[in-house]
């Protein structure tokens, strides 16, 4: 297997000197699947911000299929890394879904019935054929984050970088979403607090704590460690248990 | 584009004037107006041949009568303004019922009247058949730099988000207690309208972030707007072209 994205000794601080990363360490394979864990202000979005390039490394590098991050490559590492943003909102900014979701593909030069084709594909793979003609602020919020995550899917990424999924979603919505996820032949990185959500989708995650991971194993160990989930602010919902 | 019912201005029909390209429907409103503007007050019959067409171009649009009556309160202040003048302009006066005006404040008068209502009328009935979307995609079309046009596009876009979260601004000052009367009471007031700003900057930033992210690189795609046709222009020039000729032998004579 191919390594699809290595961050290595990745140290990131804001410009009000908050330190966010302090020695990020990661290996993930190409089609591995990984939630990235934490508490909040653990530093799990500036480094999903890092990994096309939004935020730039202040030392320590990050690859993707082997190729650096570095300001020279960051359009064709935007072509690899699709990142969906925390608030749908903040990724919806076109006057309805189908130009938002044509905007990525639009961007890297297709045009005309390629780009229709790569919408339509999109928006097909969320489930959300029919969204294409709406303006954003009617959707819901469950189909907001499907057409979210339709603008990403129709650039055709390696690596699908997903901040706080289920974030804001009822039931059906966050079902909805898995059910759309879950067959999507990427690599997956999936940045949350929702546990369950990690242990349905992701087969391996880290835990990240003031700016470094503290543990990487399968999701199923991690979530069974009670005293490592304690230390790091995390909670299985009240109620469940893991089938183990 | 059907966009669905996204603003207020809209009519939701089927007619010829909505199925317009909007760069020629903005061609023909600013038309409209521009000769609206430059007919002498005096050719009182030019303005009846405006009004004319103008309600011609209603009933095409399938825009009910009564919702354009409405959409015109807008230029009610101006007309407020406008009732004034005859009774303070200075020069020649005349008798009118129970008081005097003067006659150069009755022409100012009917001036603001006649072209105020009818350039709103333009624009109701742009509005009406026009989704903003479309609006600034026309804007886009009759070359208006890209950095006005998305501007505006975000501006539309994000308006409704930011009319939101004040709401929810004012619900929670509402909810503990917070009932302004007076003017030193505002201070709740100008600091959230404050800490509203900063929220709308830092999703801008967000915003960018996200554009980036999909490849922007400072130029908007052109997505697939089907321009207007020669039989489109045909059709404005049907309306802009009588104007002209009304205005300029208004002009003449």
């Amino acid at each position: 297997m191919s390594t699809a994205v290595t961050v290595s000794a990745l140290e990131f601080a804001y410009p009000d000197g908050r330190v966010a990363l302090n020695g990020v360490d990661l290996a993930v394979e190409a089609g591995e699947r990984v939630a990235v864990l934490g508490p909040n202000g653990a530093g799990k979005t500036t480094l999903a911000l890092h990994l096309n390039g939004i935020h730039q490394s202040a030392s320590g590098t990050v690859s993707i299929g082997g190729l650096e991050v570095v300001e020279e490559s960051l359009p064709e590492i935007r072509k690899r890394v699709g990142l969906v943003f925390q608030d749908s909102n903040d990724q919806l900014f076109m006057p309805n879904v189908g130009e938002d979701v044509a905007f990525g593909p639009a961007n890297l030069g297709l045009r005309g019935e390629e780009l229709g084709r790569r919408v339509d594909h999109a928006l097909t793979a969320v489930g959300g054929e029919k969204l294409a003609p709406r303006p954003s602020h009617h959707l819901s919020g469950g189909e907001r984050r499907r057409a979210a995550l339709a603008t990403v899917l129709a650039m055709e990424p390696e690596v699908l970088v997903f901040d706080e999924p289920s974030s804001d979603l009822d039931g059906a919505g966050r079902r909805e979403l898995v059910a759309a996820l879950s067959p999507l032949p990427l690599t997956l990185i999936v940045i949350t607090h929702d546990l369950p959500l990690a242990l349905e989708l992701c087969p391996r995650s880290v835990i990240m704590r003031d700016g470094r991971i503290v543990a990487d194993g399968p999701t199923g160990d991690l979530l069974g460690n009670a005293g490592l989930l304690a230390e790091n602010r995390l909670e299985l919902p009240f109620g469940f248990t893991l089938d183990r | 584009m059907g966009a669905g019912h996204s603003h207020a201005l809209y009519v939701h029909e089927h007619s010829v004037v909505h199925a317009l390209a909007p760069e020629a429907k903005l061609v023909g409103a600013f038309g409209f107006v521009g000769c609206v503007a430059v007919t002498p007050r005096e050719a009182i019959w030019a303005f009846a041949i405006y009004a004319l067409l103008l309600g011609l171009l209603v009933s095409i649009s399938r825009i009910p009568p009564g919702f354009v009556a409405l959409r015109l309160t807008a230029v009610a202040p101006f007309i407020l303004f406008a009732l004034f003048i005859p009774f303070i302009a200075a020069g020649e006066r005349i008798d009118v019922l129970w008081t005097t005006v003067s006659v150069e404040g009755l022409w100012g008068m009917w001036n603001i009247l006649a072209k105020a209502t009818l350039g709103a009328g333009a624009s109701i009935v742009l509005t009406g058949t026009t989704e903003i979307p479309d609006i600034i995609r026309g804007m886009g079309a009759l070359r208006v730099p890209a950095l006005f046009t998305s501007i505006a596009m975000f501006m539309v876009r994000y308006l409704e988000l930011i009319a939101d979260e004040l709401r929810r601004t004012r619900v929670a000052m509402v909810s503990r207690g917070y009932d302004p009367r007076w003017l030193w009471q505002a201070r709740p007031i100008a600091s959230s309208a404050g800490a509203l700003f900063v929220r709308s900057y830092e999703r801008g930033e967000r915003v960018h972030a996200a554009m980036l992210s999909r490849g922007y690189t400072g130029t908007m795609p052109a997505l697939g707007h089907s321009p207007a046709t020669t039989r489109q222009w045909v059709a404005v020039a049907g309306l802009v072209v009588p104007c002209a000729g009304v205005a300029i032998v208004a002009l003449l004579i």
